[in-house]
Parts: C-alpha cells; sequence; structure tokens
C-alpha cells in the first residue's frame, strides 16, 4: 500500500469535485482519486498494489441520502450506498424482486455483505488472479497492451463471453445480473448535476481497451438504481465450488411475465461467464409468446451461449452456462408466486 | 456431556475443557507475532516474479527514497549464513535452497530482498517500489514439464530405504483371476495455516530470542545457531501457541536465520509478518503426486497381488518425498506384493510434510482401487476390506500391536446406515440431486520420539510442568495437564503447563502424531519419579510392597482401574517426612527400540522418531473407517458432502473432547482435499496462481453440515507407557477415497485425480 490522503465527503457536490478535481484523461480505475464506500474491493486492491490512489474521498457521509431502499406501487429505487445485506433482507425486495433478493444474499459472505454498498457491488473488479497480482507484467488491464497472461494461462475461472483477444477477464458480481435483467437505471451523481442511464450501458467490455471498464469518468458517483415494473416471477440461480462465500463458476438471473401459461415477457442474464453483466436477448426472444417446455429450455439456453468461446480451463462453463440457464428457467416456471 | 465433549468409555480420560480455551477466545493467547519487542524494526519481503534464471539488477531508488526505510537487504549486501542440511540429511533445513546468498533464483516466490523499515507500511510501501531486473530461463514446473529429471527415491533420499516388496508380484498378477489396474492423481496443497509464517528476532548482547511459530523449538533452535555460527545455548525460541501448523512448521525455512542476521546487524529488534501468498513460497507445501495401483484378487475377493507405485514432484537441489508405499504395501493381506517409488524434479522450492504427508496420496489411490475391485467382484466395499484384514503385516510377517480396523468398519457403517445403500451405483436420488455412498479405511502409525520433561510439586498441591511441546491446536496443553494431575493425585486444576519455549526440557517435534504419546509417557515418568522420592519418605525401606509399586505408578502403562483399596498419597505427611516445600525432577524418556544416540540427539533439535512399520518385531498404526454421503446435482454438477462418519481407534484416548475436534477437523479437512483444495500451477512459468485463501478454496460453515465421529475402546499396551496412538493425522486420510468412492456410487463414474470439481462429473 502507498500513502493517500483521506477525506470525508460532507455533501455529494465536494465528494464529485474531490473525486474530479485531479482528472485527466486517464481512465476512471487509475484515476488519482477514489471513493469509498465499503471499502471491500478497493482497500484489497491498494494492499495488493494493483490500485494505487493517492487522494480517498469517503463516501459514507452520504449515505443519510444515498441509502434508502423504496418500493413503489410499481417500481423499485435503491440507494447506491445501501448496504448489500439490507436490499437482501427487505421484506418487499424480497416478495417483488426476490431476483435481486437472491443475488446479494448468495454473494460474498455475511460480514462483507454488511460492509458492502449496492453502487461498490456493481464497480467490483475482476478476480482473475493475473490482474491481481502486480508480478505479472502482461495485464492489459493492468498495463495496456502488454498483454494478457490468462489467456493461455490457467483460466478455469474466466469468461466465455464478450471477451477479446486483449482480456477474457470475468466480471464477478451476482447483483448486477439482477440489474441487466430488470432493466434497471443507474443515477449517476456528477460535475454536471444527476444524469440517468441504462444499467446496460454502464459496463464496457473489453474490446481493445480492458483497461476502461465503465463509462463513468472521474468525479462520477453512482447514487441510485431504479426498476420499473414488479418481477415477483424471478430468480437467481448460482452454481460454484463451494457452497457459499464464493463467485459464481456460471449464474443466472431469470425474470419472467408468465399468464395462463404463456411467457409474455422474458429476461436472461448471466454471470460468472461474461467479461461484463450479461444480457442473453436472443435467449430472451425465443422464450416470449411461448408456452415453457424442456425442448424450450434447451433451445434458450443454446441460443444464451450461442457465440460463447472457451479456452483451455473454462470450456466447461458453456455446457454448464447452458444447464443453469435451463435450471433458472424451470424454477422460474414453477415457483409459487 | 455433549456431543463435543463425549462421555467417555473404556480407556478414555476424562472430556475436560481445554487448557487454554479462556485464553483463546478472549484473545489473551499470545502467538509469535504478538510479543511485545521493543523498539523493533520492521521487515517485508520481496520475492521473486521467476522460478528460474538470475537476477540482473536491482533499482532500489525509489524504494529508498520512502521515508522510515532503514536498510534493503539483497544478495549483495546480505549477511553471511552458514548451510544448513536438510532435516533428512543430519540438518535442519526443509529446503537447502538459501536466498540472498546470491542472483541466482531456483523458484517461484523465492525471498530476493528484505526492506527493513520504522513501519510495516513503510517497509511494505518501498517492498513495492523496488524494480527487479531479470534473466529468465525456461523452468519445469510439474510431472509433464520439459526439462524435469525422475529417478528412484532409493539411494537418493536418506529416510526412504526399500522399496517394500514380498513374494512374486509378477507371477501373482499374471495369473489372478480378478484384475485391476488404475492410475490416480493429487495435486499441489497448500497448508494455509491461520497464523502467517511471521517471525521476529531480537538480540541481547549474544544471546537471540526468536518469536515464531513452530513445531519444533529445538530444531528451530539449533538449527538457526547453526546458520549463524553461534552456540546453540544463546539461542531461544518462543511460542507459547501455534496458529495451526500441518506440517508447514515441522522444519527451518530460510527466513529465520535471515531476520536473525539482519537484527544482529542492526542491532535492533526486527519483526517480519510475510503476506498470505509469500506463504506459498517461503514455506513447504504437498508435492502433487501421481500413482498406477494394480490389484490381482481371486473371484472370493482375496487379494493375491498388490503394486503401488508412486511418483511424487520434487526441488531440484532436495530430494523429499513422503513414499506412502511403506503403509500401502502392509495394510491387508497380500502375499505377493511390489512397489516403487520415484522423484520427479522440477523448478520448485521444495515440498515438505503436510498433515499425513504419505498416508494421504498413497492411501486415496489404495482405497480407491479396493473400492474399484469390490466393484468388480460385485461385492460389498466393506467385505472386501474383512475377507483382506491382516493380523501380521505382510512384507515383513511382524504382528500389529493392535488392528482395530474392522470393528471401526462395523460401528461407522451402523451409524451411517450403510446397510441402506443399493448395490447399484446410480439408483438413489432425491429430487435433483444424486446420492452416493461410500466408504474407506484409514490409517496412521504410532510413532513415539524422545521427550524430556521437569515437573515440580508443591505441599498444596500446586504443580508445574514444563516440557517444550506445542500446542499447535490440538489439545496438547490439556492432555498434558491431565496426566500430571492424574499421576500425580492432584486436581486438574492446580496444574499449570508450560510449553512453546526452548529453554524448557526437549520434546520431539509436532509432528507425525507422536506429541501426546511422546510427552505424556515422559511427563508420567517424571511424575512416577516424584511419586517415588515421596513414597520412600514416608515408607522408609528400601523394598516397596507390590502394592505400594503399583500406587507408586512404575507399572508399564497407565492404570486407569484404581486397585481395590489404593489411597491417594498423603502429600502433606510426605512433604513433612522429606522436610521440603518442593519437590522437582527432570527426566528423559525414550521410546522402546529408540536409538542409541536418542538423547544427544534430542537436545540437538533432531528427531529420532520410531514406530509405525519400522519397529523390531512389531508394527504400530490406528485405525478408522469412514463413510460418507455426497449429492451430485443433476444440473450443476455441484458436488456436495452433507455427511460424514467416522470411527476410529486409537489405543487410549487422553482426552474424548479434543480428541474428537481433531477427528472431525481431519473429516472436514479430508472433504476439503478431496473436493476444494489444490494450488494451481501456470506450467508455462512454474508459478503458482491461486495464492490467496479467497482462490485456494477451503470449506466453509455452509459445506459441513453433518459431521459424526465415533471413537472405540482400543488397550494396547505395547506401544507406549501412555498406550496412546497418535490421532491427530488420522482422519484426513480416508476421505479422499470415501468421497470419491460416494461419487461413484451416486454418478457410475470413477474419479481418480484430485480435487474433484463440477466440470469433472458427466452426468
Amino acid at each position: 500500500m502507498r500513502p493517500f490522503s483521506y477525506q470525508r465527503a460532507s455533501d455529494p457536490d465536494m465528494a464529485v469535485q474531490a473525486l474530479g478535481a485531479a482528472a485527466t484523461n486517464t481512465p476512471l480505475t487509475k484515476a488519482t482519486a477514489q471513493p469509498l464506500a465499503g471499502g471491500t474491493t478497493l482497500i484489497d486492491l491498494m494492499k495488493l498494489d494493483v490500485m494505487r490512489p493517492t487522494a480517498i474521498v469517503d463516501i459514507n457521509p452520504l449515505a443519510h441520502a444515498w441509502s434508502a431502499i423504496e418500493p413503489g406501487s410499481d417500481a423499485l429505487r435503491l440507494g447506491a450506498l445501501a448496504k448489500m445485506s439490507d436490499v437482501a433482507a427487505h421484506a418487499e425486495v424480497q416478495r417483488s424482486y426476490p431476483v435481486i433478493a437472491d443475488s446479494l444474499k448468495l454473494a460474498a459472505s455475511a460480514q462483507l455483505r454488511n460492509m458492502a454498498t449496492l453502487g461498490g457491488n456493481v464497480m467490483q473488479r475482476t478476480r482473475c488472479n493475473y490482474f491481481r497480482d502486480v508480478s505479472y507484467e502482461n495485464c492489459n488491464k493492468r498495463n495496456p497492451g502488454s498483454g494478457c497472461a490468462a489467456m493461455d494461462g490457467v483460466n478455469r475461472m474466466h469468461a466465455v463471453l464478450g471477451t477479446s483477444d486483449q482480456c477474457i477477464a470475468t466480471y464477478p458480481g451476482d447483483f448486477a445480473q439482477a440489474l441487466i435483467a430488470l432493466d434497471a437505471t443507474v443515477e449517476i451523481t456528477g460535475k454536471a448535476g444527476t444524469r440517468s442511464m441504462p444499467f446496460a450501458q454502464l459496463h464496457k467490455a473489453p474490446g481493445s481497451t480492458p483497461d476502461i471498464e465503465t463509462a463513468l469518468q472521474p468525479g462520477d458517483l453512482i447514487s441510485a438504481f431504479s426498476i420499473s415494473g414488479r418481477w415477483p416471477r424471478s430468480v437467481y440461480l448460482k452454481a460454484r465450488d463451494r457452497q457459499s462465500y464464493e463467485f459464481a463458476l456460471s449464474s443466472a438471473a431469470i425474470a419472467l411475465d408468465v399468464q395462463d401459461g404463456t411467457i409474455r415477457d422474458a429476461r436472461v442474464a448471466l454471470g460468472g461467464v461474461a467479461t461484463v453483466p450479461w444480457r442473453a436477448r436472443e435467449a430472451e426472444a425465443l422464450l416470449k409468446g411461448h408456452r415453457f417446455d424442456e425442448a424450450l429450455a434447451q433451445r434458450v439456453a443454446d441460443a444464451a451461449f450461442a457465440d460463447a468461446r472457451g479456452r483451455r480451463h473454462n470450456s466447461f462453463k458453456i455446457a454448464l452456462g447452458k444447464r443453469v440457464v435451463a435450471r433458472a428457467l424451470q424454477q422460474a416456471v414453477t415457483m409459487e408466486i | 456431556m455433549t456431543a463435543a465433549a463425549p462421555e467417555p468409555k473404556t480407556n478414555m480420560g476424562q472430556s475436560v475443557p481445554r487448557y487454554d480455551a479462556a485464553a483463546k477466545v478472549t484473545g489473551r493467547a499470545t502467538y509469535a507475532s504478538d510479543m511485545p519487542l521493543d523498539n523493533p524494526a520492521y521487515a517485508f519481503l520481496v520475492t521473486s516474479a521467476i522460478a528460474k534464471g538470475r537476477i540482473d539488477r536491482f533499482d532500489l531508488d525509489d524504494a529508498g527514497r520512502v521515508r522510515g526505510v532503514i536498510d534493503i537487504v539483497t544478495h549483495e549486501n546480505a549477511p553471511k549464513l552458514k548451510e544448513s542440511k536438510l532435516f533428512s540429511n543430519g540438518g535442519y533445513a526443509g529446503t537447502t535452497i538459501q536466498p540472498l546468498r546470491s542472483a541466482e533464483i531456483a523458484h517461484d516466490g523465492q525471498i530476493i530482498a528484505v526492506v527493513i523499515a520504522e513501519s510495516y507500511e513503510a517497509a511494505r510501501e518501498a517492498a513495492n517500489r523496488i524494480k527487479v531486473s531479470y534473466t529468465a530461463a525456461a523452468p519445469s514446473a510439474s510431472f509433464d514439464s520439459p526439462g524435469t529429471t525422475m529417478a528412484a527415491a532409493k539411494g537418493q533420499n536418506a529416510q526412504f530405504k526399500e522399496d517394500p516388496a514380498v513374494g512374486d508380484f509378477a507371477k501373482a498378477f499374471d495369473a489372478a483371476e480378478v484384475k485391476l489396474t488404475a492410475s490416480y492423481d493429487t495435486p499441489t496443497q497448500h497448508h494455509n495455516p491461520m497464523e502467517l509464517f511471521t517471525t521476529s528476532c531480537a538480540w541481547m548482547g549474544d544471546n537471540l530470542v526468536i518469536y515464531e511459530g513452530s513445531q519444533y523449538v529445538y530444531g528451530l533452535k539449533n538449527g538457526v545457531a547453526e546458520q549463524l555460527g553461534i552456540d546453540a545455548d544463546k539461542v531461544r525460541v518462543v511460542n507459547p501457541y501455534v496458529g495451526g501448523g500441518f506440517g508447514s512448521r515441522g522444519s527451518m525455512t530460510p527466513r529465520t536465520a535471515i531476520i536473525a542476521g539482519i537484527a544482529k546487524r542492526l542491532n535492533r529488534p526486527i519483526k517480519l509478518v510475510p503476506t498470505r501468498d509469500q506463504g506459498f513460497t517461503i514455506a513447504t507445501y504437498r508435492a502433487e503426486t501421481r500413482h498406477e495401483i494394480k490389484l490381482g484378487a481371486s473371484r472370493d475377493g482375496k487379494l493375491v497381488a498388490l503394486r503401488h507405485e508412486g511418483a511424487e514432484v520434487s526441488s531440484r537441489p532436495d530430494a523429499y518425498c513422503v513414499g506412502g508405499t511403506k503403509t500401502t504395501t502392509r495394510l491387508y493381506a497380500c502375499p505377493n506384493v511390489d512397489s516403487l517409488v520415484s522423484i520427479v524434479r522440477a523448478d520448485r522450492n521444495t515440498p515438505g510434510f503436510m498433515r499425513s504427508p504419505p498416508e494421504v496420496p498413497y492411501l486415496f489411490a489404495l482405497e480407491s482401487a479396493l473400492d474399484e475391485l469390490a466393484a468388480k467382484l460385485n461385492m460389498d466395499p466393506i467385505e472386501l476390506r474383512r475377507i483382506n484384514d491382516a493380523t501380521n503385516e505382510p512384507i515383513g510377517g511382524k504382528p500389529y500391536t493392535s488392528r482395530s480396523l474392522m470393528a471401526c468398519f462395523d460401528e461407522a457403517a451402523k451409524a451411517f446406515g450403510w446397510s441402506q445403500r443399493s448395490s447399484q451405483p446410480k439408483s438413489t436420488s432425491d429430487g435433483n440431486w444424486l446420492i452416493g455412498y461410500g466408504c474407506a479405511a484409514t490409517c496412521y502409525p504410532t510413532q513415539m520420539g524422545p521427550s524430556a520433561a521437569r515437573v515440580r510439586l508443591q505441599r498444596d498441591g500446586r504443580t508445574r510442568v514444563e516440557i517444550a511441546g506445542h500446542e499447535i491446536g490440538t489439545g496438547a496443553y490439556t492432555v498434558i495437564a491431565q496426566t500430571a494431575a492424574e499421576r500425580l493425585g492432584v486436581p486438574l486444576e492446580k496444574v499449570a503447563v508450560f510449553m512453546g519455549d526452548s529453554d524448557l526440557p526437549p520434546a520431539p517435534v509436532a509432528g507425525g502424531s507422536n506429541s501426546t504419546a511422546s510427552t505424556c509417557s515422559a511427563v508420567m515418568m517424571v511424575c512416577d519419579q516424584i511419586r517415588q522420592r515421596l513414597f520412600k519418605a514416608v515408607m522408609p525401606s528400601d523394598s516397596l510392597t507390590d502394592k505400594a509399586k503399583e500406587t507408586v505408578g512404575i507399572s508399564p502403562a497407565p492404570s486407569t482401574r484404581a486397585a481395590k483399596g489404593d489411597r491417594s498419597l498423603d502429600l502433606e505427611k510426605a512433604f513433612d517426612a522429606l522436610g521440603v516445600g518442593v519437590v522437582e525432577e527432570y527426566g528423559e524418556w525414550k521410546p522402546e527400540g529408540a536409538p542409541l544416540d536418542s538423547f544427544r540427539a534430542m537436545h540437538n533439535g533432531q528427531v529420532r522418531l520410531v514406530g509405525g512399520h519400522a519397529m523390531k518385531d512389531q508394527i504400530a498404526y490406528a485405525f478408522g473407517a469412514e463413510f460418507v454421503e455426497v449429492r451430485v446435482n443433476r444440473f450443476t454438477h455441484e458436488i456436495r458432502c452433507p455427511r460424514l462418519v467416522g470411527a476410529f481407534a486409537a489405543g487410549r484416548i487422553m482426552n474424548p473432547r479434543t480428541a474428537r475436534s481433531q477427528l472431525m477437523g481431519g473429516l472436514i479437512w479430508g472433504m476439503s482435499s478431496a473436493l476444494l483444495e489444490a494450488t494451481e500451477i501456470d506450467e508455462r512459468n512454474a508459478r503458482y496462481v491461486n495464492d490467496n485463501l479467497a482462490d485456494y478454496l477451503v470449506p466453509v460453515n455452509a459445506d459441513v453440515s453433518g459431521v459424526e465421529v465415533i471413537m472405540l475402546s482400543e488397550q494396547d499396551d505395547r506401544i507406549n507407557p501412555v498406550g496412546a496412538k497418535g490421532l491427530g493425522e488420522l482422519a484426513n486420510v480416508g476421505t479422499n477415497a470415501a468421497i470419491c468412492n460416494a461419487i461413484y456410487h451416486a454418478t457410475g463414474q470413477r474419479i481418480r485425480k484430485l480435487p474433484v470439481r463440477l466440470e469433472n462429473i458427466e452426468v
């Protein structure tokens, strides 16, 4: 860890100013000023010398304004500084958005969920071992243009969707899959005030710039997430090596609107297998207007992974991911609501 | 009595609470890096980013400018240290790769610099700012890498003296009615004890105190003295508690003498706290192994031929191997046995002991193969073991001192509900989960080493026991206190035990599960010396009656059955007769068959364990049987293990509470080993990849739902005065095979490579 200054944000403007003051054209992840919320990722990466901010702006004082859990009659608004554990335990979230509650409940450990915030969670950085170990020079995410050690290295945990020839690092979170499935909107507070964008546009696939992970600029803070509609028929299924406190090998966030046995609307998002929160829109299209059966589930799962590309140790994720999607669909169709 | 504190059966001590329980749960137990130092400087290690090659240049400018940096030590300015030979060659070292000696790099994560600073933070920051230029060479990572060499263990490892064989294997296998040939692989594993590999060194003039978690304070003291070129009496190692050892702290690592040398030069105490990932390369590990098993049997299940060939990875300079064929060739009655152990040299750090070093990989292979054979024979796997149960081991024909293997199978089978198991694989399910039952034998050699102890008894019954044993979490304080209390007839709460200090009388390494048998035998003997002095005072006649002798306690084995009319010693009367306030005795105990140089070696910190298969005319092992239920998800292929049931017999159980905890931990580790644990190696560069506790998986609470430990009564008067067999390394041996056997039962698929992961399942 390297020395850094620490200041507490008294209000959003001050936080935005402090974070945006030294902004250059560097990507957000390399900005010299970084916001601190739960700290469960940032502190880790600073200890590992992966992130080297010189200024830390503690945004926890903004929690009084930014941590509300507000279910409306046909919508949900979640403050970005709400704790993962509080949202997972919220009765209305559990009733009307089980995919959100479950994605949060199945993430990390209880201790981490008590510290970590929703905004910080979606910004969590990859668990790629080569990214997290600075003794490897070749990481395009850390050192643009240096190559990718994971491509032909130990890559069991890596992505099969949304990869590029520059980076195959997996987006590690769970909650983001629920957000992208439910067409969430993310509210951003920045230098020009507050703006909104579809959550699906927040994360950037690695392409030729894996160091650019999101659409945020220095000085931007996520202040809230909004979801319209209610999604009581929704599930989050997560397959992993151990039963708790472990990242997904493959996960699926599914939300369905089924009327009289016919699927009116369907949302399919994938986790543990892609470089960014992943929406499988082609797969969704196959569901709409149809009645559910196992053959359909299989076609949907195949479509979701049609573009998947495995490498030496992670090819199993394609077959696994399909089975997880099929199983999650079945679970969503049969769940009692 | 509760599940955690089982009711003692015959030949078991009381389930008293842990001696150190309150200190541990309240945080008062002090571990090595908790020890206060006077104005310490802090060390942070820099380790190599390549596994083979040499350092061309350090750029230290940026690091040197960090405020608070005192010194940066590299091979160019490191204190000169003498070499220590490998422990198996009469030295103390776990590796002969001594860092900071030259620019050469022999393995990934080798120590290449030590930053000393006024604070830990400054040392770490400076370490991060050091730039190193290397000339890298292509390293050989493991078995299949180009550039490795392979040769028989016999002849290169001084402790591997024979490849056990008997009869004519080739002929018998050829003629066998039923044959099985199968290969098995086990992965690299790291101990990852909670306590990091810390070292604090403080000099007072020419005297050095080392605070370091160690499983062998006498070994470390003598080894560091040898490297520093000073008298061993000037070195003291202190660690009243050790935060987990599992073998990783059994032999000296290079870091200790380096830190001691720098502390001497700076004339200031130094505290080193390495990181978790550095622990993967600055200490030892369990190397990956490969096995081929050949079994020949008659149609009725009698083994006629058995061959076990094992290969293990070691470092370039050191021929470390575990050679578990010494156990697997002797476990079952079989007239024709052959074996071979080979060592493959790669560009790796030297591996070392890890809980049940030989038995874990080698019994995985044998106990898996037996299950495969049982399936071929269409026979219950328990019955196959019963048919081949042995009273004498087949290689030398020596009798087992006691062997309760089948009794363990029967008890565990009953508790588990084995009779409910359908004999057909893939025939039981519960919703989306395929259910499988599996079992395997477990065993571990009974070992003892020479040990000394000092005991002081006061008139009011207060007792002080001093012995340089080690509390690595096993309950050593507790069973030693119980032994003294029982032997002297004083209340347990009056006994104070002092351990983990090389200024105390020597005890053996806390390894090979010998500690309880060795230290308690020594403490018992010394307590008897006190009793004799006191008895002689009140019964001055030289000729003690037989009755008095029994009460004095000089019988070879402890008597838990108080003789009728036996009365305890009247302490006050005896002290009055002696005319003293304190009786103190020191004594040195050695097991039967211990080599002539035992006591000298004991003081010199060199291990002289006897027991297991190496006894003169008998063979001593603890046994057990392990049963597991696994569930394999039809969709995700996730594997879960909801039930682990083990029955064990290990001679006298000193304390069922602490013993159960050891056995339970063993079962859980066994499950972890089968399903989760593996250190991944990037074979391009021979580097460990998942070197942290988030990616090196161990079970969390949710993975462990049902563990049942059954301890059988077993009396064995032929092993040691205490009558105890070591059990710390007994339970994690059989679990690997039991789980794979259960996965076969659940899915019909044989898995011969650990750990088993969901992608290995093809339902």
